[in-house]
Protein backbone atom coordinates (compact mmCIF):
# COMPACT_ATOMS: atom_id res chain seq x y z
CA UNK A 1 0.00 0.00 0.00
CA UNK A 2 1.06 3.48 -0.65
CA UNK A 3 1.88 6.47 1.49
CA UNK A 4 -0.88 9.46 1.10
CA UNK A 5 1.25 11.69 -0.30
CA UNK A 6 1.63 9.25 -3.20
CA UNK A 7 -1.90 9.08 -4.10
CA UNK A 8 -4.16 11.00 -5.94
CA UNK A 9 -6.68 13.20 -5.18
CA UNK A 10 -7.86 15.13 -8.16
CA UNK A 11 -10.04 18.51 -7.13
CA UNK A 12 -12.25 18.50 -9.79
CA UNK A 13 -14.23 15.68 -7.73
CA UNK A 14 -15.52 15.92 -4.21
CA UNK A 15 -15.46 13.19 -1.59
CA UNK A 16 -17.49 11.30 0.97
CA UNK A 17 -16.38 9.73 4.06
CA UNK A 18 -16.52 5.97 2.89
CA UNK A 19 -14.47 6.93 0.47
CA UNK A 20 -16.50 7.10 -2.70
CA UNK A 21 -15.92 10.70 -4.50
CA UNK A 22 -18.94 12.82 -6.71
CA UNK A 23 -18.40 14.91 -10.20
CA UNK A 24 -21.42 16.62 -11.61
CA UNK A 25 -21.77 16.01 -15.53
CA UNK A 26 -24.58 18.37 -16.03
CA UNK A 27 -27.63 17.30 -14.09
CA UNK A 28 -26.20 13.82 -13.59
CA UNK A 29 -23.05 13.16 -10.50
CA UNK A 30 -20.80 10.37 -11.78
CA UNK A 31 -19.30 7.96 -8.67
CA UNK A 32 -16.49 6.21 -8.26
CA UNK A 33 -14.27 4.95 -5.40
CA UNK A 34 -10.85 7.26 -4.49
CA UNK A 35 -7.53 6.50 -5.21
CA UNK A 36 -6.87 5.29 -1.52
CA UNK A 37 -9.68 3.34 -1.43
CA UNK A 38 -8.69 1.44 -4.39
CA UNK A 39 -5.02 1.07 -3.15
CA UNK A 40 -6.38 -0.33 0.51
CA UNK A 41 -8.53 -2.88 -1.50
CA UNK A 42 -6.04 -4.03 -3.46
CA UNK A 43 -6.69 -5.66 -6.88
CA UNK A 44 -10.20 -5.69 -7.95
CA UNK A 45 -11.30 -8.82 -9.45
CA UNK A 46 -15.40 -8.19 -9.14
CA UNK A 47 -17.83 -5.09 -9.01
CA UNK A 48 -21.14 -6.09 -8.21
CA UNK A 49 -23.52 -2.90 -8.99
CA UNK A 50 -26.92 -2.33 -8.86
CA UNK A 51 -29.71 -2.30 -11.51
CA UNK A 52 -31.02 0.91 -13.60
CA UNK A 53 -33.64 2.30 -12.27
CA UNK A 54 -33.14 1.53 -8.44
CA UNK A 55 -33.10 4.47 -6.26
CA UNK A 56 -30.99 5.04 -3.19
CA UNK A 57 -30.69 7.27 -0.01
CA UNK A 58 -27.54 9.02 0.79
CA UNK A 59 -25.36 6.49 2.52
CA UNK A 60 -27.07 3.29 1.27
CA UNK A 61 -25.35 0.50 -0.18
CA UNK A 62 -25.22 0.20 -3.91
CA UNK A 63 -22.99 -2.21 -4.86
CA UNK A 64 -19.56 -3.76 -3.41
CA UNK A 65 -16.38 -4.06 -4.71
CA UNK A 66 -14.53 -7.75 -4.32
CA UNK A 67 -10.86 -7.74 -4.39
CA UNK A 68 -8.25 -10.86 -3.35
CA UNK A 69 -8.99 -10.84 -0.11
CA UNK A 70 -11.85 -8.61 0.81
CA UNK A 71 -15.66 -7.67 0.20
CA UNK A 72 -16.06 -3.91 0.68
CA UNK A 73 -19.90 -2.19 0.35
CA UNK A 74 -20.35 0.75 -1.31
CA UNK A 75 -22.60 3.86 -0.22
CA UNK A 76 -24.25 6.32 -2.62
CA UNK A 77 -22.26 10.09 -1.61
CA UNK A 78 -25.70 11.73 -2.88
CA UNK A 79 -29.36 10.19 -2.92
CA UNK A 80 -31.07 9.76 -6.60
CA UNK A 81 -31.89 7.24 -9.33
CA UNK A 82 -29.53 5.36 -10.89
CA UNK A 83 -29.53 5.84 -14.73
CA UNK A 84 -26.48 4.43 -15.79
CA UNK A 85 -23.66 1.51 -14.32
CA UNK A 86 -20.02 0.86 -15.66
CA UNK A 87 -20.37 -1.96 -17.96
CA UNK A 88 -17.01 -2.20 -18.66
CA UNK A 89 -16.45 -3.36 -15.23
CA UNK A 90 -17.81 -6.42 -16.02
CA UNK A 91 -15.33 -7.99 -17.65
CA UNK A 92 -12.20 -5.88 -16.39
CA UNK A 93 -13.01 -4.70 -12.75
CA UNK A 94 -9.18 -3.61 -12.76
CA UNK A 95 -10.53 -0.12 -14.70
CA UNK A 96 -11.22 0.56 -11.02
CA UNK A 97 -7.39 0.12 -9.52
CA UNK A 98 -6.10 1.64 -13.01
CA UNK A 99 -7.98 4.69 -13.60
CA UNK A 100 -10.14 5.02 -10.56
CA UNK A 101 -11.23 8.69 -11.17
CA UNK A 102 -11.59 7.97 -15.17
CA UNK A 103 -12.56 4.94 -16.52
CA UNK A 104 -13.22 3.16 -13.14
CA UNK A 105 -16.14 5.26 -12.81
CA UNK A 106 -19.39 2.69 -10.81
CA UNK A 107 -22.50 4.47 -11.21
CA UNK A 108 -24.22 7.51 -12.45
CA UNK A 109 -26.89 9.19 -10.59
CA UNK A 110 -29.58 11.87 -10.98
CA UNK A 111 -29.32 13.13 -7.77
CA UNK A 112 -32.65 14.46 -5.13
CA UNK A 113 -30.98 16.75 -3.93
CA UNK A 114 -28.41 19.14 -4.95
CA UNK A 115 -27.20 20.07 -1.63
CA UNK A 116 -25.84 16.72 -1.42
CA UNK A 117 -23.05 17.03 -3.24
CA UNK A 118 -22.14 20.49 -2.16
CA UNK A 119 -21.93 18.75 1.49
CA UNK A 120 -19.05 16.25 0.64
CA UNK A 121 -15.24 16.76 1.41
CA UNK A 122 -12.94 19.27 -1.03
CA UNK A 123 -9.84 17.20 -1.78
CA UNK A 124 -7.87 19.28 0.80
CA UNK A 125 -10.63 18.08 3.52
CA UNK A 126 -10.34 14.76 2.23
CA UNK A 127 -6.55 14.71 2.18
CA UNK A 128 -6.79 15.87 5.84
CA UNK A 129 -9.63 13.50 6.90
CA UNK A 130 -7.07 10.57 5.57
CA UNK A 131 -3.97 11.99 7.72
CA UNK A 132 -6.39 11.72 11.17
CA UNK A 133 -7.03 7.77 10.29
CA UNK A 134 -3.36 7.06 10.22
CA UNK B 1 -8.92 -36.93 16.80
CA UNK B 2 -7.95 -39.33 19.54
CA UNK B 3 -9.93 -39.25 23.00
CA UNK B 4 -7.65 -39.56 25.90
CA UNK B 5 -9.56 -39.98 29.53
CA UNK B 6 -7.94 -38.91 31.92
CA UNK B 7 -6.57 -41.28 35.13
CA UNK B 8 -7.13 -41.20 38.95
CA UNK B 9 -3.36 -39.76 38.57
CA UNK B 10 -3.81 -36.98 35.83
CA UNK B 11 -6.75 -35.64 38.53
CA UNK B 12 -4.80 -35.95 41.65
CA UNK B 13 -2.03 -33.78 39.80
CA UNK B 14 -4.68 -31.49 38.17
CA UNK B 15 -6.50 -30.96 41.91
CA UNK B 16 -2.80 -30.81 43.41
CA UNK B 17 -2.02 -27.46 40.96
CA UNK B 18 -4.70 -25.60 41.99
CA UNK B 19 -5.45 -26.57 45.40
CA UNK B 20 -8.41 -28.39 45.87
CA UNK B 21 -8.78 -31.70 47.83
CA UNK B 22 -11.02 -33.48 45.64
CA UNK B 23 -13.50 -33.53 42.82
CA UNK B 24 -16.31 -32.47 45.02
CA UNK B 25 -14.36 -29.57 46.28
CA UNK B 26 -13.90 -28.26 42.79
CA UNK B 27 -17.34 -28.34 41.64
CA UNK B 28 -18.96 -26.76 44.54
CA UNK B 29 -19.67 -23.63 43.06
CA UNK B 30 -21.79 -24.97 41.02
CA UNK B 31 -25.65 -24.18 42.85
CA UNK B 32 -26.93 -27.47 43.13
CA UNK B 33 -29.94 -27.16 41.60
CA UNK B 34 -27.83 -27.20 38.57
CA UNK B 35 -26.18 -30.37 40.07
CA UNK B 36 -26.85 -34.16 39.25
CA UNK B 37 -27.16 -35.40 42.83
CA UNK B 38 -26.23 -39.99 43.10
CA UNK B 39 -24.93 -42.02 40.13
CA UNK B 40 -25.89 -41.90 36.35
CA UNK B 41 -28.14 -44.75 35.69
CA UNK B 42 -25.91 -46.29 33.04
CA UNK B 43 -25.30 -50.19 32.58
CA UNK B 44 -21.98 -51.56 33.79
CA UNK B 45 -19.44 -52.27 31.93
CA UNK B 46 -19.04 -55.28 29.67
CA UNK B 47 -16.80 -57.53 28.53
CA UNK B 48 -15.84 -57.62 24.59
CA UNK B 49 -18.06 -61.13 24.24
CA UNK B 50 -20.78 -59.67 25.98
CA UNK B 51 -20.89 -56.15 24.46
CA UNK B 52 -20.64 -58.04 20.89
CA UNK B 53 -23.44 -60.07 21.71
CA UNK B 54 -25.46 -56.95 22.90
CA UNK B 55 -25.69 -55.17 20.11
CA UNK B 56 -26.04 -58.43 17.62
CA UNK B 57 -29.20 -58.50 19.89
CA UNK B 58 -29.99 -54.69 19.82
CA UNK B 59 -29.36 -55.05 15.68
CA UNK B 60 -31.76 -58.03 15.31
CA UNK B 61 -34.41 -56.33 16.47
CA UNK B 62 -34.66 -53.49 13.97
CA UNK B 63 -36.31 -54.31 10.15
CA UNK B 64 -32.85 -53.09 8.39
CA UNK B 65 -31.07 -56.46 7.92
CA UNK B 66 -30.01 -58.12 4.73
CA UNK B 67 -32.82 -60.48 4.81
CA UNK B 68 -35.22 -57.98 4.48
CA UNK B 69 -36.39 -57.10 1.34
CA UNK B 70 -37.29 -53.42 0.48
CA UNK B 71 -39.03 -51.81 -2.22
CA UNK B 72 -38.50 -48.30 -1.09
CA UNK B 73 -36.70 -45.62 -2.58
CA UNK B 74 -38.82 -41.89 -2.22
CA UNK B 75 -35.30 -40.43 -1.86
CA UNK B 76 -32.77 -43.09 -0.26
CA UNK B 77 -32.12 -45.94 -2.62
CA UNK B 78 -30.28 -49.11 -1.88
CA UNK B 79 -27.63 -49.83 -4.76
CA UNK B 80 -24.47 -51.72 -5.02
CA UNK B 81 -21.48 -50.16 -3.93
CA UNK B 82 -18.15 -51.51 -5.32
CA UNK B 83 -15.84 -52.94 -2.48
CA UNK B 84 -13.24 -50.42 -4.65
CA UNK B 85 -14.94 -47.40 -2.95
CA UNK B 86 -15.19 -48.81 0.64
CA UNK B 87 -11.66 -49.59 0.38
CA UNK B 88 -10.26 -46.23 -0.77
CA UNK B 89 -12.88 -44.35 1.61
CA UNK B 90 -11.31 -45.92 4.34
CA UNK B 91 -7.92 -44.87 3.56
CA UNK B 92 -7.15 -42.07 6.57
CA UNK B 93 -6.01 -39.58 4.14
CA UNK B 94 -9.70 -38.78 3.26
CA UNK B 95 -11.34 -40.34 6.96
CA UNK B 96 -9.96 -37.40 8.76
CA UNK B 97 -12.29 -35.76 11.11
CA UNK B 98 -12.08 -32.72 9.09
CA UNK B 99 -12.12 -31.36 5.76
CA UNK B 100 -8.35 -30.05 5.51
CA UNK B 101 -8.84 -26.72 3.62
CA UNK B 102 -5.11 -25.62 3.88
CA UNK B 103 -3.89 -25.97 0.39
CA UNK B 104 -0.32 -26.52 1.48
CA UNK B 105 -0.98 -30.03 3.33
CA UNK B 106 -4.29 -30.93 1.15
CA UNK B 107 -3.37 -31.43 -2.12
CA UNK B 108 -5.18 -34.57 -2.38
CA UNK B 109 -8.21 -33.63 -0.69
CA UNK B 110 -8.62 -31.07 -2.72
CA UNK B 111 -7.96 -32.50 -6.22
CA UNK B 112 -10.57 -35.48 -5.31
CA UNK B 113 -13.52 -32.39 -4.34
CA UNK B 114 -12.16 -31.14 -7.92
CA UNK B 115 -12.83 -34.19 -9.85
CA UNK B 116 -16.43 -34.53 -7.91
CA UNK B 117 -17.18 -31.62 -8.68
CA UNK B 118 -16.07 -31.71 -12.65
CA UNK B 119 -18.01 -34.88 -12.62
CA UNK B 120 -21.23 -33.35 -11.31
CA UNK B 121 -21.27 -30.78 -13.60
CA UNK B 122 -20.76 -33.47 -16.41
CA UNK B 123 -23.76 -35.41 -15.24
CA UNK B 124 -25.91 -32.82 -14.58
CA UNK B 125 -25.02 -30.79 -17.79
CA UNK B 126 -24.15 -27.78 -15.89
CA UNK B 127 -20.91 -25.02 -15.67
CA UNK B 128 -19.79 -25.34 -12.09
CA UNK B 129 -21.02 -27.20 -8.92
CA UNK B 130 -19.65 -26.11 -5.41
CA UNK B 131 -17.85 -28.64 -3.10
CA UNK B 132 -21.36 -30.45 -1.85
CA UNK B 133 -23.48 -28.98 0.82
CA UNK B 134 -25.94 -31.66 3.39
CA UNK B 135 -28.34 -32.85 1.57
CA UNK B 136 -30.81 -32.39 -1.32
CA UNK B 137 -33.01 -31.24 1.05
CA UNK B 138 -31.04 -27.95 2.17
CA UNK B 139 -29.55 -28.02 -1.31
CA UNK B 140 -33.06 -27.29 -2.42
CA UNK B 141 -33.67 -24.32 0.27
CA UNK B 142 -30.27 -23.18 -0.50
CA UNK B 143 -31.16 -22.90 -4.49
CA UNK B 144 -34.21 -21.43 -3.60
CA UNK B 145 -32.83 -18.57 -2.13
CA UNK B 146 -29.94 -18.16 -4.36
CA UNK B 147 -32.73 -17.63 -7.19
CA UNK B 148 -33.88 -14.77 -4.78
CA UNK B 149 -30.66 -12.97 -5.07
CA UNK B 150 -30.39 -13.45 -8.67
CA UNK B 151 -33.64 -12.40 -9.69
CA UNK B 152 -34.66 -10.36 -6.64
CA UNK B 153 -38.01 -11.62 -6.95
CA UNK B 154 -39.73 -12.61 -3.87
CA UNK B 155 -41.24 -15.62 -4.26
CA UNK B 156 -41.08 -18.91 -5.28
CA UNK B 157 -42.73 -21.45 -7.03
CA UNK B 158 -42.46 -25.18 -5.73
CA UNK B 159 -43.64 -28.40 -6.94
CA UNK B 160 -46.04 -30.35 -5.09
CA UNK B 161 -44.31 -33.60 -6.59
CA UNK B 162 -41.45 -32.65 -4.84
CA UNK B 163 -40.47 -34.67 -2.21
CA UNK B 164 -42.41 -33.58 0.99
CA UNK B 165 -39.28 -33.90 3.13
CA UNK B 166 -37.69 -30.94 1.17
CA UNK B 167 -40.33 -29.02 0.70
CA UNK B 168 -40.61 -28.68 4.23
CA UNK B 169 -36.91 -28.55 4.91
CA UNK B 170 -36.95 -25.12 2.07
CA UNK B 171 -40.23 -24.22 4.00
CA UNK B 172 -38.20 -23.75 7.26
CA UNK B 173 -35.66 -22.07 5.12
CA UNK B 174 -37.59 -19.70 4.25
CA UNK B 175 -40.00 -18.96 6.85
CA UNK B 176 -38.22 -16.56 8.57
CA UNK B 177 -37.01 -14.34 5.36
CA UNK B 178 -40.81 -13.25 4.31
CA UNK B 179 -40.63 -14.89 0.88
CA UNK B 180 -43.56 -16.40 -0.76
CA UNK B 181 -43.49 -19.73 -1.33
CA UNK B 182 -46.26 -21.08 -3.97
CA UNK B 183 -47.12 -24.60 -4.43
CA UNK B 184 -47.70 -25.91 -7.99
CA UNK B 185 -50.05 -29.18 -8.22
CA UNK B 186 -49.60 -31.85 -10.12
CA UNK B 187 -51.85 -33.41 -13.24
CA UNK B 188 -53.64 -36.76 -14.05
CA UNK B 189 -50.25 -37.70 -15.22
CA UNK B 190 -48.30 -37.65 -12.33
CA UNK B 191 -46.17 -34.16 -13.78
CA UNK B 192 -46.80 -30.68 -12.07
CA UNK B 193 -49.17 -28.70 -13.16
CA UNK B 194 -47.12 -25.50 -14.52
CA UNK B 195 -50.59 -23.72 -16.08
CA UNK B 196 -50.29 -21.35 -12.63
CA UNK B 197 -46.88 -19.32 -13.25
CA UNK B 198 -47.47 -18.85 -17.22
CA UNK B 199 -48.50 -15.37 -17.62
CA UNK B 200 -47.62 -14.72 -14.20
CA UNK B 201 -44.17 -12.39 -12.73
CA UNK B 202 -42.60 -11.62 -9.77
CA UNK B 203 -41.02 -15.78 -9.20
CA UNK B 204 -37.42 -16.56 -8.52
CA UNK B 205 -37.57 -19.88 -9.16
CA UNK B 206 -39.81 -22.49 -10.49
CA UNK B 207 -39.09 -25.77 -8.56
CA UNK B 208 -39.72 -29.28 -9.96
CA UNK B 209 -38.07 -32.33 -9.09
CA UNK B 210 -37.22 -35.29 -12.33
CA UNK B 211 -37.84 -37.71 -11.97
CA UNK B 212 -40.04 -36.80 -9.22
CA UNK B 213 -41.58 -38.05 -6.02
CA UNK B 214 -44.06 -40.36 -7.99
CA UNK B 215 -41.23 -41.26 -10.10
CA UNK B 216 -42.15 -39.23 -12.62
CA UNK B 217 -40.07 -37.55 -15.27
CA UNK B 218 -40.95 -34.05 -15.75
CA UNK B 219 -40.44 -32.34 -18.95
CA UNK B 220 -37.69 -29.93 -17.78
CA UNK B 221 -37.75 -28.11 -21.26
CA UNK B 222 -40.99 -27.08 -21.28
CA UNK B 223 -40.43 -26.34 -17.08
CA UNK B 224 -37.31 -24.41 -18.19
CA UNK B 225 -39.30 -22.35 -21.57
CA UNK B 226 -42.32 -21.96 -18.97
CA UNK B 227 -40.04 -20.19 -16.01
CA UNK B 228 -38.10 -18.77 -18.19
CA UNK B 229 -40.90 -16.24 -20.18
CA UNK B 230 -42.01 -15.59 -16.67
CA UNK B 231 -38.27 -14.32 -15.31
CA UNK B 232 -37.82 -17.26 -12.99
CA UNK B 233 -35.14 -19.52 -12.80
CA UNK B 234 -35.92 -23.11 -13.65
CA UNK B 235 -34.37 -25.04 -10.23
CA UNK B 236 -34.57 -29.40 -11.10
CA UNK B 237 -33.91 -30.56 -8.20
CA UNK B 238 -33.99 -34.80 -8.29
CA UNK B 239 -32.92 -37.68 -5.27
CA UNK B 240 -31.98 -40.22 -7.56
CA UNK B 241 -29.32 -38.99 -10.09
CA UNK B 242 -28.98 -41.90 -11.26
CA UNK B 243 -31.72 -41.29 -13.38
CA UNK B 244 -29.17 -39.08 -15.62
CA UNK B 245 -27.06 -41.44 -16.31
CA UNK B 246 -30.26 -42.71 -18.93
CA UNK B 247 -32.20 -39.15 -19.11
CA UNK B 248 -31.40 -36.01 -20.84
CA UNK B 249 -29.74 -33.83 -17.75
CA UNK B 250 -31.19 -30.51 -16.78
CA UNK B 251 -28.61 -28.38 -18.33
CA UNK B 252 -29.17 -29.59 -21.58
CA UNK B 253 -32.78 -28.99 -21.39
CA UNK B 254 -32.23 -25.24 -19.59
CA UNK B 255 -32.17 -25.58 -15.81
CA UNK B 256 -30.23 -22.22 -13.73
CA UNK B 257 -29.71 -24.83 -11.25
CA UNK B 258 -29.34 -28.07 -10.07
CA UNK B 259 -29.66 -29.67 -7.33
CA UNK B 260 -30.67 -32.26 -5.17
CA UNK B 261 -29.52 -35.50 -3.27
CA UNK B 262 -26.38 -37.67 -4.05
CA UNK B 263 -26.88 -40.92 -1.89
CA UNK B 264 -27.07 -42.88 -4.79
CA UNK B 265 -23.77 -42.73 -5.61
CA UNK B 266 -21.76 -45.17 -3.07
CA UNK B 267 -23.03 -43.58 -0.15
CA UNK B 268 -24.50 -46.39 2.24
CA UNK B 269 -28.37 -45.84 3.27
CA UNK B 270 -27.70 -46.22 7.29
CA UNK B 271 -30.87 -44.84 9.01
CA UNK B 272 -31.76 -41.90 6.36
CA UNK B 273 -27.68 -40.31 6.70
CA UNK B 274 -25.39 -38.86 6.36
CA UNK B 275 -26.55 -37.61 3.09
CA UNK B 276 -24.83 -35.71 0.04
CA UNK B 277 -26.17 -32.18 -1.37
CA UNK B 278 -25.33 -32.13 -4.86
CA UNK B 279 -25.65 -27.79 -6.18
CA UNK B 280 -25.07 -27.05 -9.42
CA UNK B 281 -25.61 -24.24 -11.71
CA UNK B 282 -24.35 -22.06 -14.67
CA UNK B 283 -20.91 -19.75 -13.92
CA UNK B 284 -23.08 -16.51 -14.58
CA UNK B 285 -24.50 -17.06 -11.00
CA UNK B 286 -21.45 -18.70 -9.51
CA UNK B 287 -20.63 -15.64 -7.36
CA UNK B 288 -24.70 -16.16 -5.90
CA UNK B 289 -23.75 -19.63 -5.52
CA UNK B 290 -23.74 -20.95 -1.58
CA UNK B 291 -21.31 -23.12 -0.36
CA UNK B 292 -17.31 -24.03 -0.68
CA UNK B 293 -15.90 -24.44 -4.19
CA UNK B 294 -11.76 -26.25 -5.50
CA UNK B 295 -10.36 -24.70 -7.75
CA UNK B 296 -7.58 -25.61 -10.26
CA UNK B 297 -4.41 -23.11 -10.13
CA UNK B 298 -0.61 -23.15 -10.60
CA UNK B 299 1.55 -22.90 -7.71
CA UNK B 300 5.10 -20.79 -8.21
CA UNK B 301 6.52 -23.38 -9.98
CA UNK B 302 4.41 -23.28 -12.46
CA UNK B 303 3.12 -26.84 -10.99
CA UNK B 304 -0.78 -27.49 -11.08
CA UNK B 305 -2.53 -27.16 -7.67
CA UNK B 306 -5.88 -26.94 -6.52
CA UNK B 307 -7.08 -24.50 -3.62
CA UNK B 308 -10.49 -23.19 -2.65
CA UNK B 309 -11.45 -20.26 -4.50
CA UNK B 310 -14.22 -17.66 -5.03
CA UNK B 311 -14.23 -17.53 -1.01
CA UNK B 312 -15.34 -13.72 -0.72
CA UNK B 313 -19.18 -15.33 -1.21
CA UNK B 314 -18.65 -17.24 2.30
CA UNK B 315 -19.09 -16.12 6.12
CA UNK B 316 -16.19 -16.13 7.03
CA UNK B 317 -14.96 -12.87 4.56
CA UNK B 318 -18.29 -12.17 3.62
CA UNK B 319 -20.14 -11.89 7.51
CA UNK B 320 -23.74 -11.98 7.55
CA UNK B 321 -23.97 -11.05 3.68
CA UNK B 322 -22.58 -14.16 2.35
CA UNK B 323 -24.14 -16.37 0.47
CA UNK B 324 -25.06 -19.34 2.75
CA UNK B 325 -24.57 -20.21 6.60
CA UNK B 326 -23.20 -23.20 5.57
CA UNK B 327 -19.01 -23.16 5.36
CA UNK B 328 -18.41 -27.03 5.44
CA UNK B 329 -19.08 -29.17 2.68
CA UNK B 330 -19.71 -33.23 3.13
CA UNK B 331 -16.40 -34.29 1.88
CA UNK B 332 -16.20 -37.50 2.88
CA UNK B 333 -19.77 -38.14 0.81
CA UNK B 334 -18.62 -36.13 -2.19
CA UNK B 335 -15.24 -38.10 -2.75
CA UNK B 336 -17.36 -41.60 -2.42
CA UNK B 337 -19.48 -39.90 -5.12
CA UNK B 338 -16.78 -38.81 -7.09
CA UNK B 339 -15.24 -42.56 -6.93
CA UNK B 340 -18.37 -44.06 -7.72
CA UNK B 341 -18.63 -42.22 -10.82
CA UNK B 342 -15.58 -42.64 -11.92
CA UNK B 343 -15.73 -46.45 -11.00
CA UNK B 344 -18.77 -46.96 -13.29
CA UNK B 345 -17.69 -44.39 -15.87
CA UNK B 346 -20.40 -42.96 -18.57
CA UNK B 347 -20.99 -46.43 -19.89
CA UNK B 348 -21.39 -48.00 -16.71
CA UNK B 349 -23.68 -45.35 -15.13
CA UNK B 350 -25.95 -45.56 -18.43
CA UNK B 351 -26.32 -49.30 -18.23
CA UNK B 352 -26.96 -49.33 -14.48
CA UNK B 353 -29.64 -47.15 -15.60
CA UNK B 354 -31.25 -48.56 -17.77
CA UNK B 355 -30.78 -51.61 -15.66
CA UNK B 356 -32.75 -49.70 -13.43
CA UNK B 357 -35.41 -49.00 -15.53
CA UNK B 358 -36.11 -52.33 -16.81
CA UNK B 359 -36.82 -53.63 -13.38
CA UNK B 360 -38.82 -51.09 -12.72
CA UNK B 361 -41.00 -51.66 -15.41
CA UNK B 362 -40.81 -55.82 -15.14
CA UNK B 363 -42.09 -55.33 -11.47
CA UNK B 364 -44.76 -52.25 -12.34
CA UNK B 365 -45.89 -54.59 -15.12
CA UNK B 366 -46.19 -57.94 -12.96
CA UNK B 367 -47.89 -56.01 -10.55
CA UNK B 368 -50.70 -54.76 -12.61
CA UNK B 369 -51.77 -58.50 -13.13
CA UNK B 370 -51.89 -58.75 -9.99
CA UNK B 371 -54.65 -56.26 -9.87
CA UNK B 372 -52.38 -53.29 -8.98
CA UNK B 373 -53.01 -50.47 -11.86
CA UNK B 374 -50.32 -47.35 -12.05
CA UNK B 375 -51.41 -44.30 -10.50
CA UNK B 376 -49.84 -42.18 -13.42
CA UNK B 377 -49.31 -42.11 -17.24
CA UNK B 378 -46.12 -40.61 -16.72
CA UNK B 379 -42.97 -42.09 -17.85
CA UNK B 380 -40.80 -43.07 -14.48
CA UNK B 381 -37.24 -44.49 -13.89
CA UNK B 382 -37.10 -46.75 -11.06
CA UNK B 383 -39.75 -46.38 -8.95
CA UNK B 384 -43.91 -45.63 -9.36
CA UNK B 385 -47.06 -45.41 -7.76
CA UNK B 386 -49.34 -47.96 -7.84
CA UNK B 387 -53.49 -47.73 -6.95
CA UNK B 388 -54.04 -51.33 -4.95
CA UNK B 389 -56.54 -53.14 -4.21
CA UNK B 390 -59.12 -51.76 -1.69
CA UNK B 391 -57.73 -53.72 1.96
CA UNK B 392 -53.64 -54.13 0.41
CA UNK B 393 -52.53 -52.71 3.65
CA UNK B 394 -53.68 -55.69 5.62
CA UNK B 395 -51.55 -57.69 3.37
CA UNK B 396 -48.57 -54.89 3.33
CA UNK B 397 -48.57 -55.89 7.29
CA UNK B 398 -48.44 -59.68 6.49
CA UNK B 399 -45.44 -59.09 4.05
CA UNK B 400 -43.63 -57.14 6.71
CA UNK B 401 -43.82 -59.83 8.75
CA UNK B 402 -42.56 -62.09 5.80
CA UNK B 403 -39.76 -59.62 5.59
CA UNK B 404 -41.01 -57.46 2.42
CA UNK B 405 -41.37 -54.14 2.27
CA UNK B 406 -44.09 -53.56 -0.19
CA UNK B 407 -43.38 -49.84 -1.03
CA UNK B 408 -44.30 -46.94 0.77
CA UNK B 409 -47.89 -45.91 1.64
CA UNK B 410 -48.75 -42.35 0.38
CA UNK B 411 -51.61 -41.78 1.98
CA UNK B 412 -49.40 -40.22 4.96
CA UNK B 413 -48.15 -37.37 2.86
CA UNK B 414 -50.58 -37.16 0.41
CA UNK B 415 -54.45 -37.69 1.68
CA UNK B 416 -55.45 -37.69 -2.00
CA UNK B 417 -53.58 -40.66 -2.67
CA UNK B 418 -54.98 -43.35 -0.62
CA UNK B 419 -54.60 -46.70 -1.12
CA UNK B 420 -51.41 -45.67 -3.09
CA UNK B 421 -48.10 -47.05 -2.89
CA UNK B 422 -44.68 -45.53 -3.89
CA UNK B 423 -42.26 -48.63 -5.17
CA UNK B 424 -38.57 -48.92 -6.05
CA UNK B 425 -36.26 -51.21 -8.47
CA UNK B 426 -32.85 -50.95 -8.72
CA UNK B 427 -30.56 -53.27 -9.59
CA UNK B 428 -30.30 -54.77 -6.16
CA UNK B 429 -33.61 -56.60 -6.61
CA UNK B 430 -33.09 -59.77 -8.36
CA UNK B 431 -36.02 -61.35 -10.54
CA UNK B 432 -37.16 -63.92 -8.02
CA UNK B 433 -37.18 -61.22 -5.21
CA UNK B 434 -39.89 -59.80 -7.60
CA UNK B 435 -41.59 -62.49 -8.72
CA UNK B 436 -41.71 -63.35 -4.94
CA UNK B 437 -43.48 -60.24 -3.84
CA UNK B 438 -45.96 -60.59 -6.70
CA UNK B 439 -46.43 -63.98 -5.98
CA UNK B 440 -46.87 -63.19 -1.96
CA UNK B 441 -49.46 -60.78 -3.10
CA UNK B 442 -51.53 -62.62 -4.46
CA UNK B 443 -51.83 -65.32 -2.25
Amino acid sequence: MKEIHELHFPETVRYAHDHEWARQENDIVVVGISDYAQDQLGDITFVELPQEGDFFEKGEEFGTLESVKAVSEVFMPVAGEIVAINGELGESPRLVNEDPYGAGWLIKVRPTNATDLENLMSANEYEDMLRGLE
Amino acid sequence: MRYLPHTEDDIALMLEAIGATDLDELFAMIPPQCRKDGELRIPGPLTEWELERTAQELAETMGAGRDYVVFLGAGSYEHFIPATIRYLLGRSEFTTSYTPYQPEISQGTLQAVYEYQTLVSRLLGMEIANASLYDGASALAEALLASVRITRHDRVAVSQALHPHYRQVAETYLQSTGFEVVELPFDGDGRTDLSRISGEKGFAAVAIQSPNFFGCIEDLQRAANLSHDTGALLVVSFSEPLAYGLLKNPGSCGADIACGEGQSFGVPQSFGGPGLGIFATRMAHVRNMPGRLVGRTRDLDGNRGFTLTLATREQHIRREKATSNICTNNSLCAVAAAMYMASLGGNGLRSLASMNRDKAEYLKRELASAGFSPRFSAPTFNEFVVQAPSGFHQAYERLLEKKIVAGLPLAGYYPELDDCYLLCATETKSKADMDALVREIRS
